[in-house]
C-alpha cells in the first residue's frame, strides 16, 4: 500500500499535513506525538519582521466550528531561522513555511520573506493571500485574478528554488478566477480554503465577541464550501491542489482527496483532538483497504459526477 | 513540562453547591507533573457541538492516591454535558496546562485572595504549601448561597477570611478590602489571586501601592491551549508584546500584564 504523494516536487509519507496558523512551528504539539509521522509541517504565517497581531478576544467558538482573528502574530523569519527551523529539522518531515507581507503587506514585504526564504533548507513555500483578519496585504491581493497574479509573479522571481503554493480565500464568487491566476504566475500548486470571514455577536452586551469585530471561521461548519471550492479549483487547473477546510478524520481527508485535492491539512481539527492529523492517516489507510486501493494517488479527483 | 492527552477515568463526582460540580479523576499520569495554579483542556463529548475543548483549573492534587480534581460551573452546553459524566466514565483531558503557575518561592507569609469559582484554583497552592508558610486565606462570594470549600480552605490556611457582598453570611463587603486592612500589620510578601477581573484590578492596584508582587489567574478565550494558535493573548508591558494566557500563564505577575 503507497500512501506517498509528491505534491509540486514536495516529496511526503502521506498526504496529511498540518494547516498554517493551528500548529505554531510544531514545538507544541511534539510534546503529544512523533512530528515525523505527517506528510508536512506547514508553519504559522511568518514575515519578513515580527507582528504584532490583534488584540483580544481572538477566538470564540461556533456551531461546529470556530472564529479567530489573530492578525497573523509572528516572531519573524529571524526568529524562525535561529529558533525554529532547527527544531523542525529534527524531524523527516517536509517542511514548508507559510509566508505573508507583515505589516506593511506591500508586494516588496512579500518579496522580502520569499527572498529569505529561497536559501533555507525548507521543502516549500505557502504564500498567504487570504488572511481575513489584517488590514494590509493578503485578501487585498487574494481576490482579484490581477491581484494573484501580480504578486505571485512578483514572489516567483526571487522563490526560484523552492516549490511556490498560493494559499487562496474563500471570499470570493469564483475561485476558479485566482486559482488560474496563480497557475498563469507559475505557482506550483494552491491551497484552499482558507477561513470564510466571519462574526459572532453577543446578544447581551450587542457587541462582536472579537476584538477585530470580525474573525475567520474554520471546523467542520465550513467543509461543504472547501469540498465544492476544491472541486472547481482543480478542473481549472493543471497544478495540485491542497485541500483544507474542517477535516476532522480520514473520511473528510478521502472526501477532498476525491474532489482533486492532492493532499490535505488539518486546521482546527488540531485543537479538537491534538491527534487529529494521526488519526486521519490511519482513517485514509483504512479506507484504501476497505477498497483495495494500492496507492493513495488513484483517488486524487475521483468523484463520479452526476 | 510535558502535556499529557488522556482518558482517565472520573472516580468521584460532588454537586457542592447549585450548578457547581466537583470531578475527581484518577491518572498517574497527570498527577506526576501537574502543579497548583495549571489547568486542563476537557474534550466534553466526540460530536461536533460543542467544537473546542474547556479550559478548567485544577483544583487539588492527591500524589499518595494519583487523583487530581477539578472545579467546574455548568455555565453554557459544554459544561452540562460534562455534569452529566458519570462515575466510571472516562474523560478526555489534554493537560496539565501552563507555566506560569502558583508558586510559593522562597515566601513564608502569603495572602491567598479568590473571589466565586476563582477560589477552586487556589486551593491546592494552600494545601500543599510547607508548615512554615503562613498563608492568609481572603475568600469572597456574592452571598449565602454561592459559598463553597469554607472548610477546606479554613482547614488548609493559618488565617482564614470569608466575606458575602451583601453581608449573608461571613464579613460584609469585598474580600480585597479585608486583605488591604490587614496586608500591612502581617507583613505579607506575596499575594495569589483569582477571581472576577474587578478584583483582579484591585489586587494588581494594591500591588502596585504596596510594592508586594502579586501573581494573578488570568482566564480568557482558547483555541488550543497549548500555544499553538494564539488565541488567547495578554500584554506583557514589560516585554511590550503578547503572551499566550494558555502557555505563559494562567498566572502571570500582576505587574507583567495589562489587565
Amino acid at each position: 500500500m503507497n500512501t506517498q504523494i509528491n505534491f509540486a516536487g514536495i516529496k511526503m509519507k502521506n498526504p496529511v499535513t498540518v494547516a498554517s496558523g493551528t500548529f505554531g512551528y510544531g514545538r507544541e504539539y511534539s510534546e503529544i506525538f512523533d512530528l515525523s509521522k505527517l506528510g508536512a509541517v506547514i508553519t504559522k504565517g511568518t514575515s519578513y519582521k515580527p507582528k504584532m497581531g490583534n488584540k483580544n478576544p481572538r477566538v470564540c467558538e461556533t456551531t461546529a466550528g470556530m472564529l479567530n482573528a489573530i492578525g497573523l502574530e509572528n516572531p519573524g523569519v529571524d526568529y524562525f531561522i535561529e529558533n525554529d527551523l532547527p527544531f523542525l529539522k529534527k524531524f523527516d518531515t517536509a517542511i514548508i513555511v507559510n509566508a505573508f507581507g507583515g505589516t506593511g503587506g506591500t508586494i516588496q514585504d512579500y518579496v522580502n520573506v520569499c527572498e529569505v526564504l529561497n536559501k533555507l533548507d525548507i521543502d516549500g513555500v505557502e504564500l498567504n493571500l487570504s488572511c481575513p483578519n489584517v488590514k494590509a496585504g493578503c485578501l487585498a491581493y487574494g481576490t482579484t485574478y490581477e491581484g494573484v497574479k501580480e504578486i505571485t509573479t512578483a514572489v516567483r522571481k526571487v522563490l526560484t528554488s523552492k516549490p511556490l503554493i498560493i494559499k487562496l480565500t474563500p471570499n470570493i464568487t469564483d475561485i476558479t478566477i485566482p486559482a488560474k491566476a496563480a497557475e498563469d504566475a507559475g505557482a506550483d500548486a494552491i491551497s484552499l480554503i482558507n477561513t470564510l470571514t466571519a462574526m459572532k455577536i453577543d446578544i447581551n452586551t450587542r457587541k462582536p465577541i472579537l476584538a477585530n469585530n470580525t474573525g475567520g471561521l474554520s471546523g467542520p461548519a465550513i467543509k461543504p464550501v472547501a469540498v465544492r471550492m476544491v472541486y472547481q479549483a482543480s478542473k481549472a487547473v493543471k497544478i495540485p491542489v491542497m485541500g483544507l477546510g474542517g477535516i476532522m478524520n480520514g473520511d473528510d481527508a478521502i472526501e477532498f482527496m476525491l474532489a482533486g485535492a492532492s493532499c490535505i491539512s488539518i486546521g482546527a481539527g488540531n485543537f479538537v483532538d491534538p491527534l487529529c492529523s494521526i488519526k486521519t492517516i490511519e482513517g485514509i489507510e483504512n479506507y484504501m483497504k476497505k477498497y483495495n486501493i494500492e496507492d493513495i494517488n488513484e483517488i486524487i479527483g475521483g468523484v463520479q459526477m452526476n | 513540562m510535558p502535556t499529557k492527552l488522556v482518558q482517565a477515568e472520573l472516580v468521584k463526582k460532588q454537586k457542592l453547591i447549585t450548578n457547581i460540580f466537583k470531578f475527581s479523576i484518577f491518572s498517574k499520569e497527570l498527577v506526576s507533573c501537574a502543579k497548583p495554579g495549571q489547568f486542563l483542556e476537557i474534550r466534553v463529548s466526540n460530536d461536533l457541538v460543542p467544537f473546542l475543548r474547556r479550559p478548567i483549573s485544577i483544583h487539588s492534587i492527591d500524589k499518595e492516591n494519583n487523583i487530581i480534581e477539578f472545579i467546574f460551573q455548568v455555565k453554557g452546553k459544554g459544561t452540562e454535558i460534562l455534569s452529566s459524566k458519570q462515575i466510571g466514565d472516562n474523560i478526555d483531558i489534554l493537560g496539565p496546562l501552563g507555566n506560569g503557575t502558583f508558586d510559593l518561592k522562597d515566601y513564608k507569609n502569603v495572602a491567598v485572595i479568590g473571589g466565586g469559582i476563582g477560589v477552586f484554583p487556589l486551593y491546592e497552592l494552600v494545601k500543599s504549601s510547607p508548615k512554615d508558610v503562613e498563608t492568609n486565606t481572603y475568600l469572597g462570594f456574592r452571598n449565602k448561597e454561592l459559598v463553597t470549600l469554607e472548610n477546606e480552605f479554613k482547614e488548609a490556611s493559618s488565617y482564614f477570611i470569608l466575606t458575602t457582598d451583601d453581608g449573608s453570611y461571613g464579613e460584609n463587603g469585598f474580600a480585597i478590602d479585608y486583605l488591604k486592612k490587614d496586608i500591612e500589620k502581617k507583613n505579607i510578601e506575596a499575594i495569589y489571586a483569582c477571581g472576577p477581573m474587578p478584583m483582579l484590578k484591585a489586587v494588581k492596584k494594591l500591588s502596585e501601592e504596596t510594592k508586594i508582587p502579586a501573581y494573578l489567574s488570568l482566564e480568557k478565550l482558547m483555541g488550543c491551549g497549548v500555544g499553538a494558535c494564539l488565541g488567547c493573548n495578554v500584554m506583557n508591558v514589560k516585554k511590550g508584546s503578547y503572551d499566550k494566557v494558555c502557555k505563559d500563564g494562567p498566572v502571570f505577575l500582576a505587574e507583567d500584564v495589562e489587565i
